[in-house]
């Protein structure tokens, strides 16, 4: 079995010293830092971009507010005008609605005045005219004209039937 | 490949390339040697050339080398804790040794360094060391107190502080016989069938080849485990020592 052969011990363990110590030079003071900056350049960077992109969300969260606060304002503002608008269009209209009524009203009592009027007119002549076509109706059936205070007599009785 | 011809374990063999003596220590470089190195340039190349580009947005490789680092980094916070950050650079490497190391094995060809008992033995017994000297270091005299737990009556004193003692002494040796005998296990394992496909030729030989796919993708899974293993001992080792807590 090689692996017994005494005479073979010396240089194995020579060599195994030699470059195992340069092995170990090497990764101590060459190898393992510059992995170690590496690594530590990377953590860094990944934590300052964290940083960068949490400062960044907080900012537009910031300017999201405001730009709510301000909608909320201008959406205040707007329903306070059109609630002043409606109310003084609607006394307004009201106002001006009661004026005409009123003016209407004036307009319906004189219109129903001189109606009345007309009407009493008409009542008055129409005995004077049933007076003189009953004249004109006896005149033709009788061939001669009647007494005028016959005929008045008679429509004027007539009328109150 | 005149492999059938061989004993499995051939491919463990240790081969001097060319000879070197360090104050009358052999110390050939030998295919051992030259798996090692090749990990050590490999895990340079993941770690240091995949990470040049420094991109915020990581490619494959970069990716890999992250993910390599963060799995450990992960594993010592977890089971360490803080004070286990100055152990992290030594857990990595040990890890990503083995690692390496495990996976170079299951490139056809390539030794496997971890496959000998004296590498994994060199390492458990340097973490044993290691974690027994910072245990001292960090509590002084206190640190033996790990030997009986706590709210244990004394008249059993004499029979657990054995046992402890004898459960801490025997760490180094199932950490890395652990590691030693899975790579063994698996490349001898894995010869030996693909000598069979060999044996068996084109009517039968089907049959281990598709077991000897199926084991490949096993020893992938094994070469990480162990991997994980080796350190994740390591570094509840290393707790104990730090936290002296059962």
């Amino acid at each position: 079995m090689p692996q017994l052969i005494f005479a073979d011990y010396p240089p194995q363990i020579f060599w195994l010293v030699v470059t195992f110590a340069i092995l170990y030079i090497l990764m101590a003071y060459v190898a393992l830092p510059r992995v170690e900056s590496v690594l530590e350049e990377r953590r860094k960077r990944i934590a300052d971009d964290l940083e960068a992109a949490e400062r960044s969300k907080k900012d537009s969260e910031a300017v999201i507010a405001q730009y709510e606060a301000a909608l909320a304002q201008a959406r205040s503002r707007a329903q306070a005008i059109s609630a002043d608008t409606r109310t003084r269009v609607n006394t307004e209209s009201a106002s001006q609605r009661s004026a005409t009524e009123a003016k209407l009203a004036g307009d319906v009592r004189a219109a129903e005045g001189r109606i009345a009027a007309a009407r009493d007119e008409a009542l008055a002549k129409i005995d004077g005219v049933a007076t003189e076509a009953a004249t004109g109706i006896v005149e033709r059936l009788l061939g001669q004209v009647p007494a005028p205070g016959a005929v008045a007599a008679a429509v004027a009785n007539a009328a109150r039937k | 490949m005149a492999a059938e011809s061989h004993s499995p374990l051939e491919q463990f063999t240790i081969k001097r390339h060319f000879h070197l003596d360090m104050g009358g220590v052999d110390a050939s470089f030998t295919n051992s040697s030259v798996s090692m190195v090749v990990v050590v340039i490999l895990i340079s190349a993941l770690m240091i050339w995949g990470m040049s580009r420094r991109s915020l947005v990581p490619g494959r490789l970069q990716s890999t080398a992250e993910l390599a680092y963060e799995f450990i980094a992960g594993m010592v916070q977890e089971n360490i804790g803080s004070k286990g950050k100055k152990y992290f650079p030594f857990i990595f490497s040990l890890f990503m040794f083995i690692l390496f190391s495990n996976m170079l094995g299951m490139v056809p060809y390539q030794f496997t360094a971890t496959s000998h008992i004296i590498v994994t033995f060199a390492m458990a017994l340097f973490v044993f060391v290691g974690v027994t000297l910072i245990g001292l270091a960090r509590h002084g005299l206190h640190f033996f107190s790990y030997f009986l737990p706590p709210g244990v009556p004394m008249w059993l004193a004499p029979l657990i502080v054995p046992i402890e003692i004898l459960s801490y002494l025997s760490r180094p040796i199932s950490l890395s016989l652990r590691l030693f005998a899975n790579m063994l296990a698996g490349h001898t394992m894995m010869k030996v069938f693909a000598g069979f496909v060999v044996a068996l030729g084109f009517v039968a030989g089907w049959a281990p080849l598709l077991f000897v796919v199926a084991l490949t993708g096993l020893e992938l899974l094994i070469a990480f485990l162990q991997a994980y293993v080796f350190t994740i001992l390591t570094c509840l080792y290393l707790s104990d020592a730090i936290h002296l807590e059962h």
